[in-house]
């Protein structure tokens, strides 16, 4: 299952790269987070590693994951190293008025899951995605508003 | 006179065997445990918990990263306890299919039809033995000390951590020398009417000396309508579970080298009866929440 969302913010690409990339961030703006820790070094860039949790229905599902593709102010992404397999990528591109248009992959899924892993990844795609599109919001009115 | 000594007669011939067949499946191999298992089979676990009992799980992170821990929980709902199934999920999509973690049952329920599924999800049977194995093995492990008389207690005791004074968890806690995290849950004992352990028939038909059944609960359930035993289990009513993490306690910080089960049997009780009360206080309907 993959969710993709996208925003367009009005801050130069730099700058969004930096907020992205700063695990510091993540709980501030990622709705349903309840953990982005960095585990051992480095903290930023490829084979960075974070331990990551986010509420899906009942449960805090996450575990280990891994930079593996680290492009500055372009793309970063990353792959689960242990507990429920999932890809993410930020994605940033500069748009012809000079804006950043920003996209947000995520995808995710149990291997050999079945048909019932299939369904629980159609029920879970609800709200991750709604959370999702309310991060890219609050991603955005950091940047462009950064006092409210 | 005669008919009950006929009776006895065809529970001896009947279940004696069967008991003796029963035993021989109840080997504790930790390695029944299948991490690649769970993984495929969490979705439909997940589905469960949050469509169907719709499991709240609080404060997660009070269980220790890593190393070995023991999980001291109340539980309810009959043989297939509910609570069981929306912790054990939210365990592993907390920490990983990776980490080790074992839930000890009650030999019942692993010799039932589903008991070769919950080995692969790392079920054993309830025993000190296997209990320590799994701690020096370095798993965390789940125990429900009030065991069949807890989760068979009436429905209008659900708001009752009841352990039954068994006090064994202590000791084992302290010659493993891991903490204790307690564990508190409710919903689990709507998910049906229970009505009475039925612990004189259970001695009557001498149980507990055959299965170390002391209870043969009676409940209205589906779908058996009048349910005696639940050997076959039963189909849950959709009551909502929340379950409490509470912080771990370091046996030997606080009580000393050589703690009194007794003084930390009534402590840990105690707090988790408190834990219980609120999480009573919270629900405004039976089954809804």
């Amino acid at each position: 299952m993959r969710i993709d969302r996208s925003v367009t913010i009005d801050a130069p690409r730099s700058r969004v790269w930096d907020y992205v990339t700063d695990p510091e961030n993540y709980t501030e703006f990622m709705e349903g987070l309840t953990r982005w820790d960095v585990e051992g070094k480095p903290a930023r860039g490829l084979g960075a590693r974070y331990r990551v949790l986010i509420r899906v229905g009942s449960t805090d599902v996450g575990g280990l994951i891994e930079v593996v593709e680290w492009s500055p102010e372009g793309d970063m992404a990353w792959s689960s190293v242990t507990g429920v397999d999932q890809r993410g990528r930020w994605r940033l591109r500069e748009d012809s008025q000079g804006y950043t248009r920003v996209s947000f992959r995520f995808a995710y899924g149990v291997a050999g899951g079945g048909i019932t892993g299939l369904l629980a990844e159609r029920v879970a795609s609800i709200p991750l995605g709604r959370r999702f599109r309310r991060s890219l919001e609050n991603m955005k009115a950091a940047l462009e508003d950064p006092g409210s | 006179m005669e008919a009950t000594a006929g009776t006895r007669s065809l529970i001896r011939r009947v279940a004696r065997p069967l008991a003796g067949a029963l035993r021989g499946r109840l080997t504790a191999d930790l390695d029944d445990r299948d991490p690649d298992y769970i993984r495929e089979n969490l979705p439909f676990a997940w589905l469960l918990s949050t469509l169907w009992f719709r499991g709240e799980v609080r404060d997660m992170d009070r269980i220790p990263e890593g190393g070995p821990v023991l999980l001291v929980g109340n539980h309810s709902g009959g043989n297939l306890t509910p609570d069981t199934t929306v912790f054990t999920l939210a365990f592993y999509t907390f920490f990983g299919v990776e980490r080790r973690f074992h839930q000890l049952a009650h030999n019942l329920v692993l010799t039932s039809p589903i008991g070769p599924l919950l080995r692969r999800y790392g079920t054993v049977a309830a025993s000190h033995d296997n209990a320590r194995k799994a701690l020096e093995a370095g798993a965390a492990v789940l125990v429900y000390p009030g065991g069949d008389w807890e989760v068979h207690r009436p429905s209008w005791k659900s708001g009752t951590v009841d352990f039954a004074g068994r006090k064994g968890f202590v000791r084992l806690a302290v010659e493993a020398g891991v903490p204790i995290v307690p564990v508190v849950s409710i919903g689990g004992q709507e998910t049906a009417l229970f009505l009475s352990h039925g612990q004189r028939l259970a001695r009557a038909l001498r149980l507990d000396r055959m299965f170390r059944l002391k209870v043969l609960p009676i409940s209205l359930s589906l779908p058996w309508v009048v349910n005696v035993g639940d050997f076959m289990g039963h189909v849950p009513l959709p009551a909502k579970i929340t379950i409490q993490v509470l912080e771990p306690i370091d046996l030997k910080d606080r009580y000393g080298r050589d703690p009194d089960p007794d003084e930390v049997y009534d402590d840990l009780t105690t707090s988790m009866q408190a834990t219980l009360d609120e999480l009573s206080a919270e629900r405004r309907l039976p089954v809804i929440g």
